[in-house]
């Protein structure tokens, strides 16, 4: 008996401290919308800061809030600073559940603004939708953030990997007509999404291959399209998986044209994991839709540094880095269009009325019946140890629509680096 | 291997009354199980949702605790694979409910299914002893991942699957009803367990354990014995497995990683090996180390500490709780009386 009355006794304390820490937590917010107060608005997100996807991406969430804490030294957003939690998941999505009902449940956050990653988003889109959390700039190109009548809460960033798919596609047949294409992909929707963009313009490829994160070793893969006689290889991998599958072909000497998917080609990533090897990286194809690190004349590219250098601990500038606090301008853009009085429904009328202009070379395409980011890409090369851009801007769909080009003119940012309400 | 079952006997033996003399029958299981339950429901009212959420995640991981230390704290036979006998549960689970949308008929299934795995792993593991047995437990959790990926058409590789769930009754908000469930079903394992564990099937469990020769001159089955502790031992991560899919409404690989294998073990060391209360104790530790060590993480600032501290958190209790407790935190209350006796 005494045991039980000892464990009864420790789960009543549990529970004590458990109402305590709630207390605290809505104590904090007076008004009568989460998060939101008269001078603050409290988002939340889920990263890989740790494990297998951490290489480059945990670089993400930290310049999003260095972006914002250059907005609130600058007055803030309608009176409001931006206060960013964020929440290492380590890539693993039971992790993903419990850091996400904290956010909502405990920190009671406004909104879950950039989780990262398909497998570990996916399993809290119905969470997030039954508290009506909105859930925006999802940091994937899944196209299972484009759900409106499912998921009315919820917001894509990236350019779909089929859109990606179809524009890389149409690199291979307009510049490298007639030679065997083959594919690299991950196992997941990811890899499938990509090599559904590319087969439709391209038609069935030579050879196909598929890894898995959770084991480090393309030998095999490589070995497979070696053998097939592949002459170019489109990569939809993750930035590790990028330079393992270069690193490997160049060990085998299979050197085909590598042309990879944006979310695994920056340059800074990519060449870091590859060390002394980093020169196998040239001439290399990838896209992006976002301007480059290393473009100092890009008056965006410009702020973001300045930014990175007095929030972000002047960390390492890379495409990561611009990816951050491009989610961060456009989330702020945002903010701006809802208006004073903030609600969870005013913001997500704001993102689908969508006119944001903002670093993005192509627009986004929010509307009440879209809900995915970016809309297309532009293709770069790297040249020298540096990507640089080439040709136009493309924009298409998911589905049958053309490859075009988009011609219209980027646009700079404001005087102040904050947008304007 | 020794060492951790003559520290389990140290701990069972004053309490099953050999050596001192019995001064209290102690309670029917259906009793404490009951008032647990009372307990619970109690809780869920009181608790704000996300501790509510947590408080399902212990009922998940007391599950499968509850079955890992009967295996090892009362048959002897250590596991480091009871993260891939969850992921069977969790995996059967999201396939039978995808297809059919009952979720009483996918626990059923999924228990059958890690019964069988359970029957397949035991026959393998009752030929084998200590660092064998580890061994091959061991392969059974690493292997996880590149089966889902073997077969990735039916287990979607590293992506895992998504579990289609009909919502809880409107009344009943979504984490009380997590918690309902995952305490209904553990408590139900546990009731099970207790009384498993009180007749003829515990003192063979024990004799085995203690001495196969002698068990064997006392006409107990030791293969027999050893498998069906296994086969137990195995329904019960099954149903926590389960259960945790349900949590997540996903299941991936990387849900069941290694880690999960051995932070099972050193949660049930910790908890105290062989007792049901150890195992609780085991259970609530699993959810709220990590959650400490989350947030010294963040006090400290740094990102990337967070998700690495949880690990040290754990080594340091499982040192300090071995130094100051060997039966583990079940045997503190007993050991505490025991000096209070002793200097009166």
């Amino acid at each position: 008996m005494k045991r039980t009355a000892t464990a009864a006794l420790a789960v009543v304390l549990l529970a004590t401290a458990g109402c305590t820490g709630e207390s605290d937590g809505s104590g904090s917010s007076s008004g009568s919308v989460p998060g939101v107060t008269d001078s603050e608005i409290v988002v939340g997100t889920h990263m890989p800061l740790t494990g297998p996807a951490a290489a480059g991406y945990s670089k993400i969430a930290p310049a999003t809030k260095a972006y914002f804490d250059y907005v609130n030294a600058n007055g803030g957003v309608h009176g409001r600073k931006i206060s960013y939690k964020i929440k290492d998941d380590g890539y693993n999505p039971a992790n993903t559940q419990t850091v996400v009902r904290e956010l909502v449940l405990q920190d009671k956050v406004f909104a879950i603004l950039n989780g990262l990653g398909t497998p570990t988003h996916t399993g809290v889109l119905d969470f997030l939708k039954t508290n009506r959390v909105p859930d925006l700039f999802v940091a994937s190109g899944s196209r299972s953030w484009n759900q409106p009548d499912k998921y009315p809460g919820t917001f894509g960033f990236n350019p779909d990997y089929t859109v990606e798919g179809k524009i890389l596609g149409t690199y291979v047949k307009e510049n490298l007509a007639g030679k065997k294409t083959c594919f690299l992909g991950q196992d997941d929707d990811f890899g499938r999404d990509s090599l559904a963009g590319i087969e439709k313009i391209l038609g069935p490829v030579a050879a196909k291959e598929s890894y898995v994160t959770s084991n480090p070793n393309v030998g095999p893969q490589m070995g497979a399209l070696k053998a097939a006689g592949c002459e170019v290889v489109v990569l939809a991998t993750v930035p590790g998986f990028t330079a393992l599958s270069i690193g490997t072909a160049a060990k085998i000497a299979f050197k085909p044209q590598f042309v990879v998917s944006n979310v695994g080609a920056d340059p800074t990533t990519v060449g870091k994991t590859l060390g002394a090897a980093a020169p196998l990286m040239e001439g290399l194809v990838a896209a992006n839709y976002l301007p480059l690190n290393n473009d100092d004349a890009n008056p965006w590219i410009q702020l973001f540094k300045k930014v990175n250098a007095a929030h972000n601990g002047n960390a390492e500038f890379d495409n990561n880095v611009v990816y951050g606090m491009s989610v961060g301008y456009l989330f702020v853009q945002a903010l701006q269009a809802a208006g004073k009085d903030l609600t969870r429904d005013k913001i997500i009328e704001a993102v689908q009325k969508n006119g944001f202009q903002g670093p993005g070379s192509v627009p986004l395409r929010f509307s009440a019946q879209d809900h995915s980011g970016y809309g297309g890409e532009q293709l770069t090369k790297i040249q020298g140890g540096k990507a640089v851009y080439f040709g136009t801007p493309y924009t298409t769909d998911d589905k049958d629509a053309p490859v075009a080009p988009y011609t219209g003119q980027p646009v700079a940012p404001p005087q102040s680096g904050v947008p304007a309400a | 291997m020794t060492d951790m079952q003559q520290k389990a006997s140290a701990s069972t033996v004053p309490e099953t009354g050999l050596n001192v003399p019995k001064r209290r029958r102690r309670p029917h299981p259906a009793l404490v199980i009951v008032a647990g339950g009372i307990l619970v429901v109690a809780l869920t009212y009181v608790l704000p949702p996300f501790r509510n959420y947590q408080l399902a995640t212990m009922g998940a991981y007391f599950c499968v605790t509850a079955g890992l230390t009967v295996l090892t704290g009362l048959n002897g036979q250590l596991s480091l694979g009871h993260g891939a006998l969850m992921a069977t549960g969790a995996y059967t689970l999201a396939l039978t409910q995808n297809r059919w949308v009952n979720l009483p008929l996918s626990f059923a299934v999924a228990v059958l299914v890690t019964t069988a795995a359970g029957a397949v792993i035991g026959l393998a593991a009752a030929r084998l002893r200590g660092p064998y047995l580890a061994g091959l437990t061991l392969a059974v959790a690493i292997v996880v991942p590149s089966v889902t990926s073997t077969f990735d058409e039916t287990f979607n590789s590293d992506q895992g699957l998504s579990v289609i769930l009909n919502p809880p009754p409107e009344t009943i908000p979504m984490e009380r009803w997590q918690a309902w469930l995952c305490w209904g079903a553990a408590l139900v394992v546990v009731l099970l367990l207790a009384l498993l564990i009180r007749g003829r099937f515990g003192r063979d469990l024990r004799a085995v354990r203690d001495d196969e020769t002698a068990a064997k001159l006392a006409g107990i089955n030791i293969a027999r014995t050893q498998v069906l502790a296994f086969v137990v031992s195995a329904v019960c991560a099954g149903v926590a497995g389960a259960l945790f899919a349900v949590l997540a409404q996903s299941v991936s690989p990387g849900a069941f990683p290694l880690t999960l294998s051995l932070f099972l073990v050193m949660a049930i060391v910790i908890g105290g090996l062989g007792s049901l209360f150890g195992a609780l104790w085991g259970a609530v530790l699993l959810v709220l180390l990590p959650t400490l060590a989350q947030s010294v993480g963040e006090q400290t600032g740094s990102q990337q500490l967070e998700g690495n501290l949880a690990l040290v958190v754990f080594g340091v209790v499982l040192v300090v709780v071995m130094l100051a407790a060997p039966g583990g935190l079940a045997s503190i209350p007993s050991r505490i009386s025991r000096l209070i006796r002793r200097n009166r």
